[in-house]
C-alpha cells in the first residue's frame, strides 16, 4: 500500500497513470509562475502548484490535473486556475474519455485574492461544461489539505468523486469556522469532530461522493478506472431529484434535539445500522453500510 | 512599514570543471511548502553548471555557497542549471534534493 | 442600496416582489416581457437552506417558464459559517444552485447577475460568477475575505493588507477593479433600466472573462495560459 496522502502531487500521477504514459502541458521549465506571489516576496513554484496534461488509464485517453497540497494550500491562483480552465477546454475539444482532478485545495489562493475567486468561478464553469458535453470528470480527494471553499463546490459539480477516509471535502475548513462562530459552534482541534462532519466516511454514507477506498493510490487508481464510463448528464430530472434529496436535510434537527451528536443521527436517518460505530468501522465495512 | 517582507533573496552561483551531463528531460524534485524546496534540472549551453536560488529566507548566502559547494564535489556536473525555490529548508535537505534530482537524471524514474 | 429601491427603479413601483427573510423573489415585468427575480438581502449569509430557496425557484422557471430572463440580485456575506451547514453538504447545496443555473442558461435563459451592494465569495461563486455575465451598481464591494480573517490565514500583517486593498488591483474591493479583471461585465450607473436592457441583449453565453481580463489589462496572464494549454503539443 502507498499511501495517496502521503504522496506529492507528481507521485500520485505517477502511481496512477499507466506507466510512462503522462505528457505534462505547461512543464515546470516553461516557468509560467505567479507574478502576484513575487510581488508579496512569497516563493513560487514552478508549476504553480498544478501539474496538467494527458495520460492514459487502462489504455482510455485521460486529462488529467493534480494540485500540490503542499504549495499554497493548493490555493487556485491566477495561473493555477487557468491551467485548469485551459485542461478543461481543451477536453471539450479533443474529447478524452475523463477529466481527472486530484483535487487537494482550500480553495482561492487568498495571496491572490480577486484573481483567484474569478479563476475558480472559471474552473467551475469550464466543469460544467466538460459534463455537459458528455465527458466525465472525475475527481479524487484524498490529500491531507482536504478540498475546500470553492474547489469544495467545484468537486460537487464533477460527475464522480472517489474519496479516501482520510480525505475531507468541505466548503469552509474548522478553524474558520470556530474563529467566527466560537469553539463551541465547531472545536477546530476535535478531530473525530472533524471527520464526522467533513470526512470520506460521512460524505460516503450521505452520498457526497460515489466511491470510498483506502488511503492507497492504487485503490485510487482502481476507483478511477470503474468511473471512467460513468459520466451523469446535468438533466431537469437529476436536478430535481438532487434537490429533494437536499431539501429532506433540512429535517435533520440541530445537535441538542439530536442526541448530542447530529452526525450520527444523520446516519442513522439514513438507514445506517449501528451508526455510533461508524468512526471505528474500517473502510470496507462502511462501504457496505450504504445503499448503491 | 517595516514589518513589510524585504523581498525574496536571489543567489547566483557558477561551478567549472565539471562532467558534460549531456542531454536530458528537465527533472523536478521537492515542493515549495514551508521548509522545503523544489529544485530543477536542465541541460544548459556551455560547460558551466549554473546555480539560481529564490529563497524567502534572507541572509544565508554563505550557507548556499557551501551546500552548492558540496554539491558540486559530489556532482561536478556540466552543462547544467539548477534552479530553486526555496522556503527555508535545513542544508540537510536542500543536499538531499539536490541529489535526488541528480538521481533523476540518471536515469530514476521521474 | 436597497433592493427595494434598485427593483422600484428597474421596474416601477409596483414590481411584485417580496422579501422572505433574507431571500428575496419575485415575477417582475420589463418591457413587457415577464423576468424571475431571485435574490438576497441584508448581506445574507448563504446556508444549504438559502441555496435551496434560490435553487428552487430557478428550477421552477425552467420547468414551468421556457425562455424567461433571470435576474440574480446579490447582496451577501458570504457562506454561512456553521457546522451543521457543512455536515449537511453546503457545498454540495451551492454546487446545486449553481448546476440549476447553468441548466437555465443551457436551456436558453439568459442569467444576469447584479451585485447591489456586497458579494463575498462562496456566497457569490454559484450566483453572480456563474450567470451569462454578472454586473455591478457603482457603491457595490466584491471581495474574497474580510482583512483581519485574510491576515490569520495568510500570515500577512493587517495593515500590509489593507495597503494592498487600496492599491492593488488583486486585493481592492471595488468593482471597477472587478471590472478591469474580467470579473464583472460593467458598472450600471445612471440609467439602470437602459443597463439591464443592454445585459438581457448582450451578455455573453460563453465564458469570456479571461479574454476580458486581458484586454482590459486587469488579470493579463489567464487568457494566455489558457491559449498555451490549448497549442500545446
Amino acid at each position: 500500500m502507498i499511501s495517496y496522502a502521503e504522496c506529492s502531487a507528481r507521485e500520485r500521477l505517477a502511481q496512477l497513470l499507466d506507466a510512462d504514459s503522462f505528457k505534462e502541458w505547461v512543464p515546470p521549465v516553461e516557468r509560467v509562475t505567479s507574478p502576484h506571489l513575487t510581488q508579496l516576496s512569497v516563493p513560487c513554484a514552478f508549476d504553480d502548484g498544478v501539474v496538467i496534461g494527458r495520460a492514459t488509464l487502462a489504455d482510455r485517453t485521460v486529462f488529467v490535473a493534480a494540485q500540490e497540497g503542499a504549495f499554497m494550500g493548493g490555493g487556485v491562483g491566477e495561473v493555477h486556475g487557468a491551467k485548469l480552465v485551459g485542461l478543461l477546454r481543451r477536453a471539450q475539444r479533443d474529447r478524452p474519455a475523463a477529466v481527472l482532478l486530484l483535487a487537494e485545495s482550500g480553495g482561492v489562493r487568498l495571496h491572490e485574492a480577486n484573481a483567484g475567486l474569478i479563476a475558480v468561478s472559471e474552473v467551475m464553469r469550464a466543469v460544467l461544461d466538460v459534463r455537459s458535453a458528455g465527458i466525465p470528470v472525475i475527481v479524487l480527494i484524498g490529500g491531507s489539505n482536504g478540498c475546500f471553499g470553492g474547489m469544495g463546490i467545484v468537486a460537487r459539480c464533477a460527475d464522480h468523486i472517489v474519496m479516501s477516509d482520510v480525505g475531507r471535502l468541505a466548503m469552509s475548513g474548522p478553524e474558520v469556522i470556530e474563529a467566527s462562530h466560537g469553539v463551541e459552534e465547531f472545536d477546530s482541534r476535535d478531530r473525530a469532530l472533524v471527520w464526522r462532519t467533513t470526512g470520506g466516511k460521512h460524505r460516503w454514507l450521505t452520498g457526497d461522493c460515489d466511491a470510498l477506498v483506502e488511503d492507497d493510490v492504487a485503490a485510487f487508481r482502481e476507483a478511477a478506472i470503474a468511473a471512467l464510463d460513468k459520466a451523469q448528464p446535468l438533466t431537469l430530472d437529476a436536478l430535481e431529484k438532487e434537490h429533494d434529496l437536499l431539501a429532506q436535510r433540512l429535517h435533520i434537527p440541530p445537535a441538542e434535539d439530536a442526541g448530542g451528536d447530529d452526525a450520527t443521527f444523520l446516519w442513522r436517518a439514513l438507514g445506517v445500522a449501528d451508526a455510533q460505530a461508524v468512526p471505528d468501522l474500517a473502510v470496507d465495512a462502511i462501504r457496505a453500510l450504504r445503499n448503491q | 512599514m517595516s514589518d513589510v517582507p524585504a523581498g525574496l533573496e536571489t543567489l547566483d552561483f557558477s561551478f567549472s570543471g565539471g562532467r558534460p551531463a549531456g542531454t536530458f528531460a528537465p527533472v523536478l524534485v521537492g515542493v515549495v511548502g514551508s521548509g522545503n524546496l523544489e529544485v530543477m534540472l536542465e541541460p544548459a549551453v556551455g560547460r558551466d553548471c549554473i546555480v539560481r536560488v529564490e529563497t524567502s529566507a534572507r541572509g544565508f548566502g554563505s550557507i548556499w555557497r557551501a551546500v552548492m559547494n558540496d554539491f558540486h564535489g559530489r556532482h561536478p556536473l556540466a552543462g547544467v542549471r539548477v534552479s530553486i525555490n526555496d522556503m527555508g529548508a535545513t542544508p540537510a535537505v536542500v543536499s538531499l534534493r539536490l541529489d535526488q534530482a541528480v538521481a533523476e537524471i540518471k536515469g530514476g524514474r521521474t | 442600496m436597497q433592493w427595494n429601491s434598485l427593483v422600484t427603479q428597474l421596474f416601477g413601483p409596483y414590481h411584485g416582489m417580496r422579501a422572505a427573510g433574507d431571500f428575496l423573489q419575485g415575477e417582475v415585468m420589463f418591457d413587457g416581457e415577464p423576468i424571475t427575480v431571485i435574490g438576497t438581502t441584508h448581506h445574507a449569509p448563504i446556508g444549504v437552506e438559502l441555496a435551496l430557496a434560490q435553487a428552487r425557484v430557478v428550477l421552477d422557471t425552467i420547468t414551468r417558464h421556457a425562455g424567461r430572463p433571470i435576474l440574480l440580485l446579490i447582496d451577501t456575506q458570504g457562506q454561512q459559517l456553521r457546522r451543521r451547514d457543512e455536515l449537511l453538504g453546503i457545498n454540495r447545496a451551492m454546487a446545486h444552485l449553481g448546476a440549476a443555473i447553468d441548466l437555465a442558461r443551457r436551456r436558453g435563459h439568459r442569467v444576469i447577475g447584479l451585485v447591489y451592494d456586497q458579494a463575498l465569495s462562496g456566497g457569490f461563486i454559484t450566483s453572480g460568477l456563474i450567470a451569462d455575465a454578472c454586473y455591478a451598481l457603482p457603491e457595490a464591494e466584491i471581495r474574497v475575505m474580510r482583512i483581519p480573517a485574510m491576515a490569520r490565514v495568510t500570515k500577512l500583517p493587517e495593515d500590509k493588507l489593507r495597503l494592498l486593498s487600496q492599491s492593488n488591483p488583486v486585493f481592492a474591493p471595488g468593482v471597477q477593479n472587478y471590472v478591469s479583471m474580467g470579473g464583472v461585465r460593467s458598472v450600471w450607473q445612471g440609467d439602470l433600466k437602459g443597463a439591464l436592457r443592454d445585459a438581457l441583449a448582450s451578455a455573453p453565453s460563453q465564458d469570456l472573462r479571461a479574454q476580458d481580463g486581458a484586454q482590459r489589462g486587469g488579470r493579463r496572464l489567464a487568457a494566455d495560459v489558457i491559449e498555451r494549454v490549448l497549442s500545446a503539443d
